[in-house]
């Protein structure tokens, strides 16, 4: 609280950043310690908890006030125009503090930062020391719902990965439990649970581990049961490693053995292919198994197979100066390449796109030139592509799959996640979701903290990549709209938890560093909150049963992916459409099932309609806020919207 | 060749002398040779000596979705017919010969392949035993497509079981729509002036004109307007009361009227027109005391401008007191048929790089088209909704641009035209009826490879607009996309009489009503409505303001993607839909108060 100058400030005005008049709302803000609350003078609220604050920014003193840009994580960009400029500056002082961003304007600041709880930082602009920022300070550990202790365990509970292993049918005799990683001691950044070929002992993982960067050695993603194929992963092979890895090598095998039915097993290699060359130029390490198999696919594609024996032989004779081992111990494994880029490519790329959506008065060339040189869809289409791939090996060839890219927490988890959901109906589920995002992200180590920004870490570390998996979720449910459980407003609510920091489970980068957290003891887990409002976020259109639906076959033709108009412009509410069409079929649906069953009681299904959930207090703040029931207000009342034509009318007045 | 360039030369006679005004000029008699072509009685002997080959074996590709269907391939005056072999599927394979847009042909050994491509977009490949036979039913198709007769086209022939001819097609006419004007005021009346097309051409026989007007000044009028397309009124807004739907005329508050015409005939000598100016002053005088007017033109103001040299223009200040002038440039003619055949083009393409299709994307403009023909109409609206203005919307012609302006104002201000008849009313009185050129704008869709004349997709552009409306208001119209679909594909090529010819004239000349079917009379057939009707219809009272930010527009990809796109999803999921909608109705019965209270406004 000691950053907080000004708690209230009235007639302050806020703009719609895409209509051009001089329709404001004028109303009160309030600042509290988690929220900027902003109360118009129609009653209408909007929160934007501290968290949510990408950048705020203090514009030119103007005649009618100070305005105040705020930029959110969560696409939301707010105008406010306060009357005084003292207050304003307070304010904006205040938002620096809260929102912890001092340090991120300040991108030629690059941190080194290890495993550590608390930070303090220089900062440069002001010249002094700015609190420092640690963990504990995120809001969800001060986040109370009022539950107590045995319901928070409940919650934590909900999700179980042993029993989403044992529902995918590991163990079994194929694959086993590993210990190997009990106390973090092999892989700080995995989990400790993790499941391997049953012929590979421990020295063949400890041996493979050492070969791979930070220890992320290849590990059972997915178990696909009818076709005994596996999805595993793992982070690249390290350079500069003059032997090659008998243990990687044997682990490899290990895993293509594990199943029976098929005699190969592909590696995916998520990274483009120039990156991979001239990674390639760089490398004298010919012996590395990787390079060596993968030269044959991107060299020549075309060579024949006794070409490709004798020149791969002379290279790696060549390279590495010694004799090169019998070729039949790699002809089990094929090697695939997709191009998805690296998270500073995303970083930039998505940049690119809000700057280009975000601009008012946009042409229509304007906006397609900028969708086409920001890249985004291009990197979305790659990312989709990856996931066909490996749901087609599992699914036409019954072939394992082994997905890498370089650290194994980014494109990896993009890769198997999606290629699971493709694969089994179950994460399509409302409650299988939130375990394919337990396992492929959250357990296996993707750096949600680092990614989204919670601390004031390194700007540099900070990428949309789980945005991005999101988004391809979302191309999915446009192109098979009754496969999917969820809804749209599923994903945008989880999106906005990601960095809202209000529950525990995208706190921190890894498990290890959650446990020392003691997030379970001290935070509360979303899941049990999403699955409490679970009817908001259901597709009334879901065909659970049908076969069709059983393996989903995207087709990633360009013009497949559009722009996700209700992610980036969620609350720029003169953006139309506004009224959602499943929502309404969503209402229907659940009046038709109440009514079925419970024609007498009207009383308690009308609680069910949208609508109701006004009242809310900063303590009991509703986990899943009441964006949509104001959005789902909308069907009911299609409210004339102001016309971005302003310029037209001005013209017609004068 | 002759009716292609026939009609137009009267659209774009921009002087007041064309003789063609006269009633009984001999041009009219023209019209009526090249309209009629030869009887019907010959027309059947001209098919069979136009039908090279009448059978072949073949098997017909239809995209990568359908299977492959084999059989015996039949070419007969109107169709195309393929009839599958006794052991497959008994289902008869029908083409419509009209809505061939292009063919191409190959043969390779002993067998051909002939690829259609179609105006509605589809692409079929028929593979042919027989390379005699390929060419014979390639050239057979190929003079069958292109003929020009109006008379003796499939509609005429076209006996569907369950409807009567002459059904529906006085359900639209002017007349219907005065009455409903009537009730609301009484400063317009309903003129027949043009009773024997000698007015304008291109005009019904009964129009709405201000009452202070008397026949003989729009006589004048029209002399001083292109086309003799005088300003009449398109629609007349009396805003809703706030009670909801109960309207006293006496009272209602300050109604606004949408006019159109085409431009006048100014010239290099800036002349004038009396009447021409009396009757926008007698539109201004019918309104609400103080009321203004804006002309929307469609042309910039250096196009209109330049217009005078070959004597048109757009009217003058100082000779119209009260209107003040507003340019939208709206895209018509050539260039809206290459953005429309840029985009067909680039839709085609399955194997582009994501970049290369958001570039042909925005390259080919056509969401430029759809944002500035949208945002145009949302002038017009809002000119009359919040500034109580009247409105007069002219281009040039008044045939095109125009029509889109009008037609999306009205979808945009009047719920009743948002519902299933209101809207066929709508497209029947504002396209139809208006004398859109359907026959030289729809002549061809985006394949054709002969040089394009007098094609252009404006009524497609149309259709786009009110697809982007119904996705921005899902719930406000009572029609859905099939509907949209079914009349882009009708325009093109129908059985049914309802898009045949230019003009009422025209359709008076070959007894098309008479002796065709209405398309209204076949959609409104009850086994079509569930393609064509919004299960989610909630009647709204209000104006619908749609956002014509780019980011707000999409792509139609149920139109330009129709074909290359697995439909099944889609479909399976409407169909999902409907059922919820028919339970819910069943529900509403035995609880209506849940529901109704939820729904409506």
């Amino acid at each position: 609280m000691e950053h907080i100058r000004t708690t209230k400030v009235e007639q302050v005005k806020l703009l719609d950043r895409f209509s051009s008049s001089n329709k404001a709302l004028t109303g009160t803000l309030y600042l509290t310690a988690t929220h900027l609350l902003f109360i118009d003078f129609h009653q209408k609220e909007t929160w934007i908890l501290h968290h949510h604050i990408a950048s705020v920014e203090k514009l030119a003193l103007t005649t009618s006030g100070c305005p105040l840009v705020i930029q959110c994580k969560n696409f939301r960009t707010v105008h406010f125009i306060v009357p005084r400029e003292r207050d304003c500056h307070d304010i904006y002082n205040s938002l620096l503090q809260l929102s912890k961003q001092g340090f991120a304007n300040d991108t030629n600041e690059i941190l080194d930062r290890p495993m550590c709880l608390q930070i303090t930082h220089f900062h440069q602009r002001t010249g002094k020391i700015v609190s420092s920022t640690k963990y504990e300070d995120l809001y969800a550990f001060s986040y109370n719902p009022k539950q107590n202790d045995s319901e928070r365990l409940r919650g934590w509970q909900l999700i179980d990965l042993a029993e989403e292993y044992q529902r995918m049918g590991v163990p079994n005799s194929n694959w086993q439990l590993s210990d190997a990683n009990r106390d973090y001691k092999i892989c700080e950044t995995y989990p400790k649970e993790l499941y391997v070929p049953r012929i590979a002992s421990k020295p063949i993982i400890v041996g493979s581990s050492k070969f791979r960067s930070k220890g992320r050695f290849p590990v059972l993603s997915y178990y696909h049961q009818s076709k005994e194929a596996a999805i595993c992963r793992c982070s690249q092979p390290l350079s500069g490693f003059s032997a090659r890895c008998l243990e990687d090598e044997h682990l490899l095998q290990a895993i293509s053995k594990a199943n029976p039915a098929n005699h190969y097993m592909y590696v995916v290699d998520t990274r483009p292919r120039h990156r991979m060359q001239s990674w390639w130029a760089t490398q004298k390490d010919i012996g590395r198994i990787i390079v060596r198999i993968s030269s044959r696919i991107w060299n020549d594609e075309k060579i024949r197979e006794s070409d490709e024996k004798k020149r791969l032989n002379a290279m790696a004779n060549r390279a590495a100066g010694k004799g090169y081992e019998n070729e039949d111990n790699y002809s089990n494994i094929r090697f695939q390449f997709v191009g998805i880029e690296n998270i500073h490519v995303m970083r930039s790329s998505l940049q690119r796109l809000l700057e280009v959506s975000g601009t008012r008065g946009l042409s229509v060339g304007d906006l397609y030139s900028g969708l086409q040189s920001s890249g985004w869809l291009r990197h979305v289409q790659a990312v989709l592509g990856a996931a066909v791939v490996l749901a087609k090996a599992v699914t036409t060839e019954s072939a394992s799959v082994l997905v890498h890219c370089s650290d194994g927490w980014d494109r990896t988890s993009q890769v198997c996640s999606l290629g699971s959901l493709l694969l089994d109906p179950y994460y399509r589920t409302v409650r299988g979701f939130m375990v394919l995002i337990e396992k492929d992200w959250i357990s296996f180590g993707h750096k949600f903290s680092e990614r989204c920004g919670h601390l004031d870490g390194d700007p540099k570390e900070v990428s949309p990549v789980f945005t991005q998996f999101l988004e391809c979720v979302w191309h999915l449910t446009e192109q098979f709209p009754q496969a999917f459980e969820f809804n749209e407003a599923f994903l945008l609510q989880i999106h906005e938890h990601i960095h809202s920091c209000q529950f525990g489970n995208f706190i921190g980068n890894c498990q290890k560093e959650r446990e020392e957290l003691k997030l379970k003891e001290k935070t509360y887990s979303l899941w049990p909150f999403l699955l409490e409002d679970r009817v908001k976020y259901l597709n009334p259109l879901y065909q659970p049963q049908a076969q069709e639906f059983a393996v989903l076959e995207p087709n990633t033709v360009s013009f497949n992916f559009k722009f996700w108009r209700n992610m980036y412009h969620q609350f720029d509410r003169t953006l139309h459409p506004r009224q959602s069409v499943f929502n309404i079929i969503a209402n229907m649906n659940e009046q038709n099932k109440q009514l079925e069953n419970d024609i007498k009681d009207l009383e308690s299904e009308q609680t069910l309609l949208p609508g109701n959930d006004a009242l809310r207090t900063i303590d009991s703040s509703n986990p899943a806020d009441n964006r949509y029931s104001e959005y789902a207000e909308e069907f009911s009342k299609p409210d004339p919207a102001v016309v971005s034509l302003e310029y037209g009318v001005a013209r017609m007045t004068c | 060749g002759l009716l292609n360039s026939c009609p137009a030369g009267v659209a774009s006679c921009p002087a007041s002398s064309c003789p063609c005004r006269s009633p009984l000029s001999p041009r009219l008699t023209l019209l009526e040779s090249v309209l009629l072509g030869p009887r019907p009685t010959t027309s059947r002997m001209e098919f069979s000596e136009l039908i090279r080959t009448g059978q072949a074996q073949a098997e017909l590709l239809r995209g990568p979705e359908a299977p492959p269907l084999r059989g015996t391939l039949c070419v007969t005056g109107h169709h195309l017919l393929l009839s599958p072999g006794p052991q497959a599927t008994p289902d008869l394979w029908l083409l419509l010969l009209r809505s061939v847009d292009s063919i191409e042909k190959r043969v390779a050994g002993d067998c051909g392949t002939i690829t259609l491509r179609c105006k509605d977009l589809r692409v079929l490949q028929l593979d042919i035993e027989g390379v005699e036979a390929t060419l014979n039913i390639a050239r057979s198709i190929e003079a069958l497509s292109s003929l020009e007769s109006v008379i003796t086209s499939f509609p005429f022939f076209y006996r569907p079981k369950g409807l009567r001819l002459g059904d529906a097609w006085h359900f639209h006419p002017p007349e219907r729509y005065y009455k409903r004007v009537a009730r609301e005021t009484n400063a317009w009346r309903l003129s027949e002036a043009n009773e024997d097309f000698s007015l304008c051409p291109s005009y019904p026989r009964a129009v709405i004109v201000p009452r202070a007007v008397n026949d003989d000044a729009l006589a004048l009028t029209a002399r001083f307007r292109q086309g003799g397309r005088f300003p009449v009124l398109s629609y007349h807004h009396a805003p809703a009361e706030p009670a909801g739907w109960v309207r006293l005329p006496e009272l209602s508050p300050c109604p606004q009227v949408l006019l159109r015409s085409s431009q006048p005939l100014i010239g290099p000598q800036k002349r004038r027109c009396a009447e021409d100016e009396a009757l926008l002053r007698a539109v201004l005088a019918g309104s609400r005391p103080g009321a203004r007017g804006f002309i929307v033109d469609t042309r910039s103001a250096q196009t209109a401008k330049q217009a005078r040299m070959t004597g048109g223009g757009t009217e003058a200040k100082a000779a119209y007191p009260g209107w003040k002038r507003l340019h939208r440039p709206l895209e018509r003619g050539r260039p809206l048929q290459e953005s429309f055949v840029h985009l067909v083009e680039a839709c085609g393409d399955l194997e582009q790089s994501m970049d290369h299709w958001l570039s042909r994307l925005a390259g080919c403009r056509w969401l430029a088209h759809v944002k500035e023909a949208l945002s145009t109409a949302c002038l017009a609206a809002q000119g009359m909704e919040r500034e109580g203005a009247c409105i007069l919307v002219h281009g040039a012609e008044g045939t095109d641009s125009t029509l889109v302006v009008t037609s999306l104002a009205q979808l945009i201000l009047d719920p009743s035209s948002r519902t299933m008849a209101g809207f066929q009313e709508l497209v029947e009185r504002e396209w139809i009826q208006a004398g859109h050129p359907f026959q030289l704008r729809c002549a061809h869709s985006a394949f054709s490879h002969a040089r394009p004349k007098h094609e252009a997709p404006t009524f497609l552009l149309f259709l786009d607009c009110v697809w982007q409306l119904g996705r921005q208001f899902p719930l406000s119209l009572e029609f859905g996309e099939g509907m949209l679909l079914a009349l882009f594909d009708h325009a093109y090529a129908s059985p049914f009489g309802t898009f045949l010819c230019n003009s009422e004239q025209e359709r008076c000349l070959c007894e098309v009503r008479t002796r065709t079917h209405s398309l209204w009379s076949g959609l409104n057939q009850l086994k079509e409505q569930r393609k064509l009707r919004n299960p989610l219809y909630v009647p709204n009272p209000l104006a619908l303001w749609p956002s014509v930010e780019p980011q707000s527009l999409r792509l139609w990809q149920g139109l330009f993607l129709r074909w290359t796109r697995p439909p099944e999803p889609s479909e399976a999921a409407w169909e999902k839909v409907w059922q919820i909608v028919t339970d819910q109705e069943k529900t509403e019965g035995s609880q209506p108060t849940v529901s109704a209270s939820e729904l409506q406004l």
